[in-house]
């Protein structure tokens, strides 16, 4: 990952210690994270069939991780024979540079966005700003971050951070247009957010997005969202251009009837989320053109034990289960990639060089919250004690631990947190059983180490 | 080399003698719902859409009285007994009009939605999304148990959108808000 995007500059212990002392963003993740976590747990409830489609979810990842080659290659053919443009990108640099050159192409300087990971990863509305083109975010929640000078700090609710009363602040100071006597009701605000970008989607030519899924079977494009920002972004504009990581690949059409089930639910809570759009190549009469990013993925496939992290479908519902993410916030993790995933995917992604990112492994209390409410299983401890190893950085290490003792610091919690990481210990079985075997039989799983637990436990409760 | 071929062949060396997979596919196909009809019904009316289930024979006229004075785009392929339209593709057009009047591809029982692929009778997807209001209707024999029955009937070569109840955020403090960029309000006739 070669354009890093810092929240908080410091090691992920120094920015969770400033994150604990604000009790508004402890107020509001925690509100946030328990509601999420609530309404996941009852439409997960409502399938019999869960696990089994977690079980295909992740060997479908699997498999595509296993095959990726020639995925893509089959993805590039399918997207080029229905009239869209591939581009292949090594880096940061060389993806802001090719969509830079796509809009100059236009003749526009103004583009409009929907949410995307990837394109917050590489940094590109900054890139674009310095070729003297504004982007504009749509989403909501972007909007809000965006407009007020600020980070994400929630995959999905990326301006849970903020309270209403902060939000009409910053739409009072930085809109033009604000309807005349703006309350801090929700819904006042949304309709003053609707109002700002109306007319910019009805004129805009140019739009990014990235992408949920990618099908390399047919080359369709999946885009989940909620507002209706995404449909304007995908529909109006005479050319669309999408930057995604080369893992979102799923192999077959057929695969989507797993992922449209798995991802809404584990993501927002609901059966379905409001809109999904589909679409491949060029359709409608568009300019489509599809960004293919690496940006340090291939490194993380190289990684026996770190590949998993790429079956991650972002859908935070490690975040809202972590009881380290609950108390840090998003920014401590100083990546667009908070909470568990962030910390054994950014790592991989950036090397471990920075004293941040050396600190990641250590975010957490290894109590297994995260793996169980995966749907796509990525072993998420088993990565981060993988990653400790490699690491070897004292000084981290002792801030690390200090820092997850203050943040877990009464003794309900802890014991808690003991008791689950006993129990998790039981549940990670040394081989995947049946066909889930084929890629963990490369390996057996490691042991969650008892004793450095313990021992993590007893500094902590001394620091 | 090519960013292209460095990445292929990066990906290559990565993967080298990992092994090869096979995906379980232990999860339902289809479901067992007795009744369809309702299943959708009650789904669809969760996320605060507007539901009616009207007999196929009085469709026209309940659309008559839903469309009322509004100025509708109905795309062409409806029946010719349903209720006239404004046309209009371009996005003042678009933007003008008080709603706008649907058939749909396929829909799900399960999980409450609504999936266009802008054939006959459910025009381009603007004419779905700029308009403030969406009436659509979905024929029983459209209304499938769960989401694999739904990816099975769909074409990926058509551009789909999937609808499940109206536009929706929940950025401000978790709180929902019904209708932000995407149609307000979402207006389902179920004809049976
Ligand atoms: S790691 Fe799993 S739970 Fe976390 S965001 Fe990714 S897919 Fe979701």
């Amino acid at each position: 990952m070669s354009s890093t995007f810092l929240g908080m500059p410091g090691s992920f212990p120094k920015n969770a210690a400033k994150a604990v002392q604000n009790s508004q963003l402890r107020y509001n993740l925690r509100k946030a994270t328990h509601t999420i976590r609530g309404k996941r747990a009852n439409v997960v409830g409502e399938l019999p069939d869960w696990q089994e489609l977690r079980a295909a979810g992740k060997a479908i990842k699997d498999e595509t991780l296993r095959h990726l080659d020639r995925y893509l290659v089959q993805m590039e053919e399918a997207v080029t024979r229905a009239g869209g443009h591939v581009h292949w990108a090594r880096d940061a640099d060389e993806a802001n540079r090719i969509v830079g050159e796509l809009i100059k192409a236009t003749g526009e300087t103004e583009v409009v966005k929907v949410k995307s990971m990837a394109t917050q990863e590489i940094g590109l509305n900054e890139a674009l700003a310095a070729q003297g083109v504004t982007a504009y975010e749509t989403d909501l929640a972007e909007l809000i971050v965006q407009l007020g000078d600020d980070f994400p700090s929630h995959i999905l609710v990326p301006a849970i951070h903020r309270n209403r009363a902060e939000i009409r602040e910053i739409f009072l100071d930085k809109m033009e247009k604000v309807p005349e006597g703006l309350t801090d009701e929700p819904r006042a605000l949304a309709e003053a957010a609707r109002l700002h970008l109306r007319e910019r989607f009805l004129k805009s030519k140019v739009a990014i997005s990235g992408a949920n899924f990618m099908v390399a079977e047919t080359g369709t494009l999946v885009v989940l969202e909620s507002e209706g920002n995404g449909r304007m972004c995908l529909t109006l504009p005479e050319t669309l251009i999408s930057v995604v990581g080369i893992e979102k690949l799923l192999p077959a059409w057929r695969d989507l009837e797993v992922f449209l089930q798995l991802l809404p639910r584990s993501s927002t809570g609901e059966r379905m989320n409001p809109y999904t759009s589909m679409w491949t190549g060029s359709v409608e009469g568009q300019d489509f053109h599809l960004v293919l990013l690496d940006n340090g993925r291939t490194d993380v496939l190289a990684d026996e034990v770190g590949r998993q992290a790429l079956r991650c479908i972002r859908c935070s519902a490690c975040l809202n289960v972590c009881p380290v993410y609950e108390r840090a916030g998003g920014h401590a993790y100083g990546s667009v990639y908070p909470g568990p995933i962030g910390a054994i995917l950014t790592p991989q992604l950036r090397g471990m060089s920075s004293e941040l990112d050396a600190s990641l492994p250590y975010a957490s209390s290894l109590c297994g919250a995260c793996f169980e409410a995966c749907p796509v299983a990525i072993d998420i401890p088993e990565v981060l004690v993988d990653l400790r190893a490699k690491v070897r950085h004292k000084p981290a290490e002792r801030a690390g631990m200090r820092v997850a003792g203050w943040i877990l610091n009464d003794q309900v919690r802890l014991a808690k947190a003991q008791r689950l990481a006993t129990r998790f210990r039981k549940l990670v079985p040394k081989r995947l059983p049946g066909p889930l075997s084929a890629w963990t039989d490369t390996r057996d799983l490691p042991d969650i180490p008892e004793e450095s637990f313990r021992d993590w436990w007893e500094r902590n409760e001394r620091a | 080399m090519s960013a292209r071929e460095e990445i292929l062949a990066k990906v290559r060396r990565a993967v080298a003698g990992a092994p090869e997979t096979s995906v379980p596919r232990g999860y339902r196909m289809s479901n067992q719902v007795s009744d369809l009809v309702g299943l959708f019904a009650e789904r669809v009316d969760d996320y605060r859409a507007v539901v009616h289930v009207v007999p196929a024979a009085e469709v026209p006229g309940r659309l008559a009285e839903l469309v009322g004075e509004r100025r509708m785009i109905v795309p062409e392929g409806l029946p010719a007994d349903w209720p006239r339209g404004i046309g209009g593709t371009s996005v003042a057009e678009l933007d003008a009009a008080d709603g706008v009047l649907t058939g749909c591809a396929v829909a799900i029982a399960e999980t409450g939605t609504i999936v266009l692929d802008t054939g006959p009778g459910q025009g381009r997807r603007a004419q779905t999304l700029v308009p403030d209001y969406h009436l659509c209707v979905v024929r029983a024999d459209q209304i499938v148990s769960g989401v694999p029955e739904a990816v099975a009937r769909l074409d990926p070569a058509r551009p789909l959108t999937w609808i499940s109840g109206p536009s929706a955020t929940s950025d401000i403090e978790l709180n929902r808000v019904e209708g932000v960029h995407g149609p307000r309000t979402l207006e389902v006739v179920i004809s049976t």
